[in-house]
């Protein structure tokens, strides 16, 4: 594996499954991060064969809950003083906002651009998200 | 504030009390006539409509209140593109309560976050109608002299069908309930109502395209219309629109008893030829559908 620094404090994005780490990059906007963040793709892993790692060299602040929407297995790393004082799987968020948008052309939201687009998750062991306003189901990614 | 968007928002025992108050306006209407007597309902159709409309307009009048209101969107704002949003801030200043159909699903949703007055959902796209749905129970209330231990026929459009749905979420509360699901392949009942809905609550159901198969079980036939509306595609719609029409002949098999609903408008699928049966409640429903909303305005508004 090519050598990426170890960080000090901050985030590791671990688990990611290959060739998704730049969506989750998008996702969480890390792009509009002061801070250094490396993405490493098709990483070597025991578990998943290749993987992609998302390091984030600062301890911030960052709303990770969307990730157990894009792909429940990533596990999240927080790094402090070079060890990681946790690690946790990511749950499924309740709502999602602005995160897709609902397909049904029947829905308000198609008409009414400035409304939020607004997903709540109906059933937690199939994983299944609803629009708030019209209740059509997007499967989870 | 509460407001009516999902028939899922009344507890059963809120819709005991409906059908309750529902009945003794039936029978003692004098006693009614002046409840809400300075009140204004206000009625936004922006999609057209005859039975709801004017069943939520002769409910409020015969509580001794009065309407305002539209019946297209074409006669509103919206045609000038004002959203649902400012449309019921606005008719909030001006009405006590509000009853809103709306082509998009959702909408009156929508509505419920900004308004000051009470909303109630008279039908959102294919999504819910659940004053039809209280209708339908308060029907069935009557005409059975109970809501439990029944066999339901639902026929017709039973995918885009958005009674038939919320009949369905509202009767599985019920004991002893079983369905009988009569489509064609294309307007099946969707998966999510057999498995969110049926199985969850392990409702009996059997699924058919034959109408007379199991006629002689059922307790009550709910007839549906094959919606135009519904459709993107006008082919489809003509393909499927004539499956089932229900006859004298067809009902021969049937029990005595039987009471033949139909949320209305029909088209062709009641031949004319059964309206004079004692068995079919159609219309008998319609005034039930009034009297129901009578019992609703005066929940919402909080009139004893």
């Amino acid at each position: 594996m090519i050598n990426i620094d170890s960080i000090k404090n901050g985030i590791v994005i671990d688990h990611i499954k290959a060739k998704k780490g730049l969506e989750i990059y998008d996702a969480l906007k890390l792009g509009e991060l002061d801070c250094s963040v490396a993405i490493i793709t098709n990483a070597r892993s025991e578990k998943m064969g290749r993987k992609d790692i998302i390091k984030i060299d600062q301890s911030i602040d960052l709303d990770l809950n969307i990730l157990g929407y894009i792909d429940p297995n990533i596990t999240i790393n927080i790094i402090k003083n070079d060890k990681r004082v946790d690690k946790y799987h990511v749950k499924l968020p309740k709502e999602i906002v602005n995160v897709v948008k609902c397909k049904n052309p029947r829905c308000i939201t198609s008409i009414e651009q400035e409304l939020d687009q607004v997903f709540k998750l109906t059933d937690e062991e199939k994983g299944i998200y609803r629009c708030k306003y019209c209740e059509t189901k997007i499967s989870r990614k | 504030m509460r407001n009516l968007i999902d028939i899922k928002d009344l507890t059963e025992k809120e819709i005991e009390e409906l059908i309750k108050v529902a009945k003794d306006i039936m029978l003692n209407p004098e006693k009614y006539s002046e409840k809400c007597k300075h009140k204004k309902l206000a009625t936004l159709f922006f999609e057209p409509s005859t039975r709801t409309r004017l069943s939520f307009e002769a409910a409020m009048m015969e509580l001794g209140g009065n309407v305002i209101g539209f019946s297209s969107s074409s006669s509103s704002s919206t045609a000038k593109g004002e959203s649902v949003s400012d449309t019921i801030r606005t008719v909030g200043a001006y009405s006590d309560i509000i009853a809103m159909r709306h082509p998009k699903e959702g909408a009156p949703l929508v509505a419920s976050k900004k308004s000051i007055v009470p909303i109630i959902n008279a039908g959102d796209g294919g999504h819910n109608h659940p004053t039809q749905t209280l209708t339908d129970l308060l029907t069935i209330s009557c005409e059975k002299k109970r809501l439990n231990d029944l066999t339901i026929g639902l026929c017709g459009d039973l995918k885009f069908g958005r009674t038939v749905h919320s009949l369905i979420t509202a009767m599985s509360r019920y004991k002893g309930i079983k369905f009988v699901l009569i489509s064609p392949e294309e307007l099946k009942t969707p998966e999510y109502v057999k498995t969110d809905i049926l199985k969850k609550n392990n409702i009996k159901f059997i699924e058919t395209n034959d109408i007379e198969e199991y006629i002689n079980d059922l307790d009550i036939l709910y007839m549906t219309r094959v919606q135009k509306e519904r459709f993107f595609n006008e082919e489809d719609y003509l393909r499927l629109k004539d499956y089932y029409i229900l006859n004298k002949e067809k009902l021969k098999k049937a029990k005595e008893d039987l009471c033949i609903m139909h949320p209305l408008p029909r088209v062709n699928e009641i031949s004319t030829e059964v309206d004079d049966d004692p068995r079919a409640c159609y219309f008998k429903q319609v005034a039930y559908g009034k009297y129901i909303r009578m019992a609703l305005i005066l929940k919402m508004l909080e009139i004893k």
